[in-house]
Formats: C-alpha cells, structure tokens, sequence
C-alpha cells in the first residue's frame, strides 16, 4: 500500500478522548486533500470504529494518519495498530451483526465499506493492524 | 562566615543598596510583553512584592529548597494563577521572572568583581528554579479551568426542551461518548415523567458522525424511552450522515426517523392528534 508522506502524525490512542482527537485529524486531513462531504463523514466514522476496536479489543495503540499520493490521485490513508490478543478467526470478525465484545458487531466489516483500500494483519498473541485509505475522487 | 556565605551577604546588600533601580529596570523589561493588560503600576507593585520576598529569603539562605523561599514562592504561584486566568500564555507568565536575571546581571556587569559576578550566577540558577515553578503553576491553573469548562459543557450541551405539549426535544452537538449518552438518557428519561410527555426527539443535526458506538447509544436512549411508554423520534439525519449509517450497516428497525426536526414535530403533533393549518386572516 502507499506510503505515508511528510504529511503524517501519529497519535497514541489509550483512552476515549483520544478517539475523538484521532477522528479530529482525519477530518482536517480529509478536508485538506477536498474530500468530499460524504466521503470525508465517511472516512472519519471509518476511523472512529477502528480506533475504538484499537483501544476496546487490542487494549490501546497508536493511529498513523496522513495524506497519501499516487500518480493521479491524493487521499487519506489511516493506520491502526495494536499488540492486543489478536484475532483468531478473521472470516468471522468480519461478520456483519457478530462482536466478541457488547457492540453491534458492525464496527470492522462497516468500516471496510466506508473505505476505498482496507488491509487487514493480524495474528493471535501479537495483536492487530488495520490500514485503510479514502481516495479523492 | 565562609566564602559563599560572604558572597551572598554581598549580593543581598547588592540588591538592598539598588534595589530602586533594580525594581525599576526589571518593570521596564517586563512591560513590553505584557502591555495592554497589566498596568505599569500593577506590575511595579507585584514585581515589588515579589523582590522584597526573594530579599528577605536570600537575607537567610542561598539555597532554593530551604523553608524560607516559601513566601517567595507562594506569591510566585499566585502570580502565575492570576496570569493564567487574565490569559497571559506561559512564556509571558515566565518572563516576569526571567528579566530579574537581567536586570541584576546588567547592574553587576558595570562592576569588575569576580566573586560578585559567580554570585550573580548562583542567583541566575536560583531564578530559573522559580521560573519553572510559574510554569507549574501556571499549567495547574490551566488544566483546572478546562476541566471546569469541560463539566460545563457537558451540562449546557444537554438540554431537554418543551417543544409542544406533551413533544420534547432534546439537541445533541458534538460528540455523543457513553458519559454524555448517560446524561442525555437521564435527563430525557426523568423530563418525560416530570411533564406527562408521549413524544421526544432526538435531534442530532449538530453530530459531526454516527458510528456504530453512537448508534447504539441512541438506540438504547430509544428503547428506554419506549418502556416508558413514549414514542421517539430522531431528526436530523443530513445526507452524508445517512450514506455512513446505510454503509455501516446500521439498522434502526422501526425507529422513526426525519430529516429535520420540524418534520419530527409536524410527525408527533401528527400523532397526538393536533393538526398545524394555515388560517387566512382578515387584513392580510
């Protein structure tokens, strides 16, 4: 996946109030390389979920957020990472209505259809990194 | 008396002797970063203050930790709150300590003494001790306050109002996290019993994002409304907001839901019964 430019920061994220500050980033970088409205709301309820999956199911982590570009084409790209538990079975934590914790289950599978680019690594005992990216169309 | 303790004799006697001319030059230097907002007379008196205290304590000790800098240190300490609640920023609250250094040393530089001039060093040291400490308490005063506001807020962005009777309505802005979702439900739940209403809106035009978290929140808020018998509606879906929640996934089953809140109010006057008609009038 492309790379992150100078255009980045990295934010730890180990309690609620930094979900918000992770959402606040991706907002002003959404609107820095003209998202439009939908796809900026998009892009950061994105974040918001994978954020709260970062603190709630890995235990806290760090987000990396930054402008991404490639030969005709500038986005955001949104980096997750944690060295929680992990998850064990991918298919189904990709399930749509099925958590392992108490939410709606949609938070994973409905932040891969917000997105343009969703990658997915992970592995039991080593914890998990979700890397996603919203292009401008 | 040792040598350190005789130099120190000659420094306070430095700053008893000159003290005037001292107090006046560190006021001259401290002014421009505070003008507008501090007068002249102000900051002569506090500076004053503040120079009799260090005096007094560098009369009995050179040492910074001893018992007898607390005066200088608690005025220093009130100074910092008092400038960081007229919303000087941390650097101009410093310098009005850091500008002594400069006085002092521009007083001693005119004199050729070698012992005066490594005392005057010692006191340069000393001072950027009590300049951090500004910052301290500068910063503890700060944090107070916006954890003042943040419980401010957390109060006034949760009204309950009375649209009609029996219609409340309650405006969400902001972000909605499990505390404020708790007051929300609260403050809506026991304002329903307090007026007899049937019908409450949730308004959530100034939510910037609905993910599942907030949804969920919602639904609850909605649930919990419904067992006490009260129909709820949410309004201000915006379009983008719409798009996000349908990609999401999210389904509000049942849960009316409108665009605006004047749609939710036409929908619950609707429901008990009431119906809006224009009139013409004579003379219009």
């Amino acid at each position: 996946m492309t790379e992150l430019g100078t255009e980045s920061a990295r934010l730890e994220i180990i309690g609620d109030d930094d979900v918000v500050r992770v959402r606040q980033l991706a907002r002003s970088y959404a609107q820095q390389v003209k998202l439009s409205l939908v796809d900026q709301t998009k892009l950061v309820t994105a974040t918001s979920e994978l954020a709260r999956n970062t603190l709630t199911y890995g235990g806290g982590g760090a987000a990396e957020i930054g402008i991404v570009r490639d030969d005709h084409r500038t986005g955001v790209r949104a980096s997750f990472q944690d060295s929680g538990p992990g998850i064990p079975d991918l298919d189904l934590a990709m399930t749509d209505g099925w958590t392992s914790g108490n939410g709606l289950g949609l938070g994973l599978s409905g932040a891969r259809r917000l997105v343009d680019d969703f990658e997915l690594d992970t592995e039991v005992g080593r914890g998990t990194t979700v890397t996603v990216v919203k292009w401008s169309r | 008396m040792d040598a350190a303790a005789e130099h120190l004799a000659q420094l306070v006697e430095l700053l008893r002797t000159d003290s005037e001319q001292l107090i006046h030059r560190w006021v001259e230097l401290t002014a421009p970063s505070l003008r507008g907002r501090l007068t002249e007379a102000e900051l002569h008196s506090d500076s004053r203050e503040l120079f009799d205290a260090l005096q007094q304590a560098l009369a009995t000790t050179g040492n910074v930790n001893d018992s007898h800098f607390a005066e200088v240190k608690g005025l220093l300490e009130d100074l910092s709150r008092a400038r960081a609640r007229q919303g000087f920023s941390p650097s101009e609250t410093a310098i009005s300590v850091f500008t002594l250094k400069q006085a002092v040393s521009e007083l001693v530089g005119q004199q050729d003494d070698q012992n005066l001039y490594r005392q005057v060093l010692t006191f340069s040291t000393l001072l950027d001790v009590l300049g951090l400490r500004t910052f301290e308490a500068y910063a503890r005063t700060r944090e107070g306050i916006i954890k003042e506001q943040s419980e401010q807020l957390l109060e006034l962005t949760t009204p309950v109002v009375k649209l009609w009777d029996g219609v409340l309505a309650v405006p969400l802005v902001g972000t909605l996290d499990s505390i404020r979702t708790q007051i929300v439900m609260e403050k809506l739940l026991q304002a329903l019993v307090d007026t007899g209403s049937e019908h409450a809106i949730i308004d959530i035009t100034g939510v910037l994002a609905v993910d599942t978290q907030v949804a969920q929140h919602l639904l609850k808020t909605v649930m919990a409304a419904r067992l006490m018998g009260a129909e709820c509606t949410i309004s201000g879906i915006r379009p983008q907001i719409a798009q996000t929640i349908v990609a999401l996934g999210i389904e509000f089953g049942d849960i009316t839901t409108k665009a605006s809140l004047s749609d939710a109010l036409r929908h619950a006057l609707r429901r008990s019964g009431v119906d809006v008609v224009a009139t013409a009038r004579s003379g219009r």
